[in-house]
């Protein structure tokens, strides 16, 4: 290995954020023309990692960082982030930056714009020439075409499916010409299977032609399929750094978590039989169910939940599944009828809902699911206190209702101590708790109302893989001992069949079948993507 | 050195600031022959005088409508309460009571309707409240005409109709509540103890109301609206509440701060207190959507100690009237850094 083939080496960075330590001594180098995967759980560290080398301001504000980073051999401190780009950084975002009014290609060339001069830019200056349409769509092709994948570069950006923006956003990284170095932060999240799989064909052609790239993901087959090398993050510290040959994934999840994760060769199934459940005894009852929840539009909803089960929703982002807890609670406009213990609930009625009995851990943990910034017990305590009175001291014949704090605490430690919520006291801010800990504190404050039918939306979604099995766990052990009936709505599919009794499967705003766990694979498949659908009898009725 | 930072970074550099020359005008006063307990004196009874306008805040804020640049509303009805109980010729303890029971019910009808508008601007509360106390003030100022109050002490003398700008309650309720147990330590320093047990009763039940289990919704929804919607809570009605809570204080607040002063400021007078009391709040450390009763004390007290100490001190230093200046500088000041920081 030829030191001058190294493009980038990274050199002892460390970097603390108010006396809060996120890394410590990170050495990796990456060679030109390679692609480093970079794993780790949240928190890990790699978000900082790539702050620090795309010189994002809240780096130096928060007191810069220790180390140093080498680019193509030159030390380099990158002051913001425009430096970094013209050093040839290039940087794929989780969140969007594009503008949903621009087409394709003056997405792909924003502020690279190609430009003809006039006799006006001549006289005043290169700033007023004018846009040369054609050539900037000729760049954007070349662009798009490098990646593979087929994409108008007149369509609105604003009229695109979420995987083709992802790709824009590549191409617009690529397409500046000095680009050496492009970062990808998970920018299969948002992708489907073989759009990722285009993707890291892409990958493999702009490496071929000299770009290095890191890319970060959490899907660890699509690390050892198409990385060169691996580094794998663990609380700010670089465990491993290795080619990525003869690697396997079980390795990498285990250098990743740091212990060993259990076994889970198969899918070990829940025993339905010591579960007393009835076709008769129906708990939630849903008819024509619509909610018109942007982004994820219920249209026509049917379903029966029995008493004691685990039901499972699955399906694809954006067709509905999220929408249906979502109006059950009345959080977004619905229409239809609800049956609960066998007594119509109300629609679009969010204090009933919870006082009959139904809990909600949203999908949307930082915006609906906690109080940022209240401490873990107010969280924890609040539902349980404003909807059923639980936590008050009540005076002048309940004329007077005083928060009681200290049954409040014993909640908060009670839930903390059962659910592993890593933390400082029960008054730490719920702000200042990683995502994990986070979710397990939104669980907390369900189980705090002891619901007797409990609605978990996307519990693991962006949380690590020790605090997804004690999320699932905790649900499991719920249902087991307290009888809730559960409803799991997931777009893990693997997660719901090791949980639940039966799964729904949400396509284009209805329910398209109900499918055992044990299931094969294929035919959620084919209920996801909308080939048929399953009546209640079984039989399949094909839909193209 | 990491304690130093921490306690900088805890108490914050405007209190920091602002404390250290407040402090130092302590110690030079005498050296330009103002009394130390003159000086006390002020200081303490302008405390006693605005504090509960500046405990007004509280609830508004927290309930995430911002900071209350609508507070002559509940001023007005402060005064409305205060010339009905002349207008009726109660004196002593019952004239302000009566001041107090008109002026809070004045105040939950303005409130109740100033926060149904509130309720229409979410996200704007701030600039609609500031539109909302000047044009309330002045729709009241042609109200002071008209009404149809007789009493000889509050009309104009020459006309017989139509309230006077400031009328004298010397004869009514004059220091009723400052002089409750006051305790005169000397010549120039007598202690309004009234008035501060006052503060601490009005202080204690703002701070008892978020101990309740609407305080705790009260919060939850300045805290995170969401949050609160998906626990089934009404957010306009708590916020509406809210509205009535801070206008209704607002309202004693003034009564207290007349009885103290002698005089019933009438027509454009509320406008005054719009900035010194917001300014005060955030100064003791509030934030555009938290605020507690320890941020209303320590505000109060540095705020109104660098209005009291400066004109007597400076001034006698320099013999230029720099106080006026001063609080200008740090009232706006003060408001333009909450607002800066409110972004996270």
């Amino acid at each position: 290995m030829s030191n001058d083939n190294i493009l980038l080496r990274v050199d002892g960075v460390g970097k603390e954020y108010d006396g809060n330590r996120v890394l410590k001594d990170v050495n990796f180098t990456l060679e030109k023309g390679k692609i480093l995967g970079l794993v780790g759980e949240n928190g890990a560290g790699k978000s900082t990692l790539m702050k620090i080398l795309f010189g994002m301001n809240v780096i130096a504000e928060t007191g810069g960082y220790e180390g140093s980073i080498y680019l193509n051999g030159e030390i380099v401190n990158f002051k913001d982030p425009v430096d970094a780009l013209k050093a040839g950084i290039g940087m794929v975002h989780q969140e969007f930056s594009l503008i949903p009014g621009f087409t394709t290609a003056e997405n792909i060339l924003l502020n690279m714009e190609k430009t003809k001069s006039s006799v006006i830019s001549k006289v005043l200056g290169k700033r007023l020439e004018t846009i040369d349409m054609p050539e900037i769509k000729k760049s954007a092709q070349r662009a798009i075409d490098t990646l593979g994948v087929n994409i108008d570069t007149d369509t609105l950006v604003s009229e695109m499916p979420v995987g083709h923006k992802q790709f824009i956003e590549i191409a617009r990284e690529i397409d500046r010409e000095d680009v050496k170095l492009i970062v990808l932060d998970e920018p299969t999240a948002v992708l489907t299977e073989s759009e990722a799989e285009i993707l890291l064909h892409a990958m493999r052609k702009l490496a071929d032609s000299g770009i290095s790239i890191i890319f970060i993901s959490h899907r660890l087959h699509e690390i050892t399929s198409a990385c060169d090398k691996i580094v794998v993050l663990r609380d700010g510290i670089v465990i491993v750094e290795k080619p990525t040959e003869g690697v396997n994934i079980r390795q990498i999840a285990e250098w990743m978590v740091g212990r060993e994760i259990e076994k889970r060769a198969e899918i070990v199934h829940r025993d339905v039989k010591t579960q007393i459940q009835r076709d008769d005894d129906i708990i939630f009852e849903a008819q024509n169910l619509w909610v018109d929840m942007p982004g994820e539009t219920v249209r026509d909803v049917n379903f029966k939940v029995r008493r004691g089960e685990i039901l499972g929703i699955g399906g694809l982002a954006g067709q509905g599944k999220l929408g249906i807890p979502n109006g059950i609670m009345g959080l977004f406009e619905t229409g239809g009828s609800m049956f609960f213990n066998g007594k119509p609930l109300a629609v679009n009625n969010t204090l009933e809902a919870l006082k009959e009995g139904i809990a909600f851990v949203s999908e949307d943990r930082r915006g609906v699911g906690l109080l940022l910034d209240e401490p873990i017990d107010w969280n924890i305590a609040f539902n349980a206190m404003q909807v059923q009175n639980k936590f008050l001291k009540r005076y002048f014949n309940g004329l007077i209702s005083i928060r009681d704090d200290k049954a409040m605490k014993a909640v908060a430690e009670k839930y903390i101590h059962e659910l592993e919520i890593k933390c400082t006291s029960e008054k730490q801010l719920s702000r200042n708790l990683s995502g994990g800990n986070q979710q397990k504190v939104c669980l907390a404050k369900a189980f705090a109302m002891n619901p007797s039918l409990l609605l978990v939306s996307e519990p693991t979604r962006g949380i690590d893989v020790g605090a997804k099995k004690l999320v699932l766990d905790a649900l499991r052990k719920d249902n087991e001992e307290n009888g809730t009936t559960i409803i799991i709505i997931s777009s893990e599919l693997e997660e719901l069949r090791s949980v639940c009794d039966r799964i729904a499967i949400v396509c284009e705003g209805q329910i398209y079948g109900v499918l055992p766990p044990e299931a094969e694979v294929a035919d959620y498949g084919m209920l996801m993507a909308g080939e048929y659908k399953i009546n209640e009898v079984g039989d399949k009725q094909w839909q193209r | 050195m990491a304690e130093v930072n921490k306690f900088i970074k805890n108490f914050g550099w405007p209190r920091i600031i602002i404390g250290g020359f407040l402090l130092t005008l302590f110690i030079v006063a005498p050296i330009f022959g103002v009394r130390i307990d003159t000086s006390l004196n002020d200081v303490i009874v302008r405390f006693g005088m605005s504090a509960i306008m500046v405990l007004s805040m509280v609830p508004m804020i927290q309930s995430g409508c911002g900071l209350n640049f609508g507070i002559p509303v509940g001023l007005v009805a402060g005064m409305l309460g205060a010339v009905t109980s002349i207008e009726f010729g109660f004196t002593g303890m019952a004239g302000i009571l009566v001041a107090f029971l008109v002026g809070i019910l004045a105040a939950a009808v303005f409130g109740f309707l100033y926060g149904q508008l509130l309720n229409r601007v979410k996200g704007d509360e701030m600039i609609i409240a500031t539109y909302v106390g000047y044009s309330f003030v002045f729709f009241m100022n042609m109200m002071w005409l008209i009404l149809p109050f007789k009493n000889p002490t509050s009309v104009q003398g020459f006309k017989g109709e139509g309230l006077r700008v400031t009328i004298s309650i010397q004869d009514y309720w004059f220091h009723k509540i400052s002089d409750f147990l006051a305790l005169p330590i000397s010549s120039s320093f007598i202690f309004p103890t009234g008035m501060l047990l006052f503060f601490c009763f009005m202080a204690f039940l703002v701070w008892a109301f978020f101990k309740t289990k609407t305080g705790t919704a009260m919060t939850a929804v300045g805290s995170n609206p969401d949050y609160a919607r998906a626990a089934g809570i009404n957010i306009n009605k708590m916020r509406t509440i809210s509205v009535i809570l801070s206008t209704m204080i607002a309202a004693i607040g003034i009564i207290v701060y007349q009885q103290s002063f002698g005089f019933v400021q009438m027509y454009n007078s509320p406008l005054a207190f719009v900035f010194p009391s917001v300014a005060a709040v955030l100064l003791g450390g509030a934030s555009v959507n938290k605020a507690s009763i320890a941020n209303v004390i320590i505000g109060t007290l540095l705020f109104q100690g660098i209005l009291t100490m400066t004109p007597s001190v400076i001034n006698s230093a320099i013999n230029i009237d720099v106080s006026e200046i001063i609080r200008i500088i740090v009232s706006n000041g003060m408001i333009v850094y909450a607002l800066t920081r409110k972004a996270r």
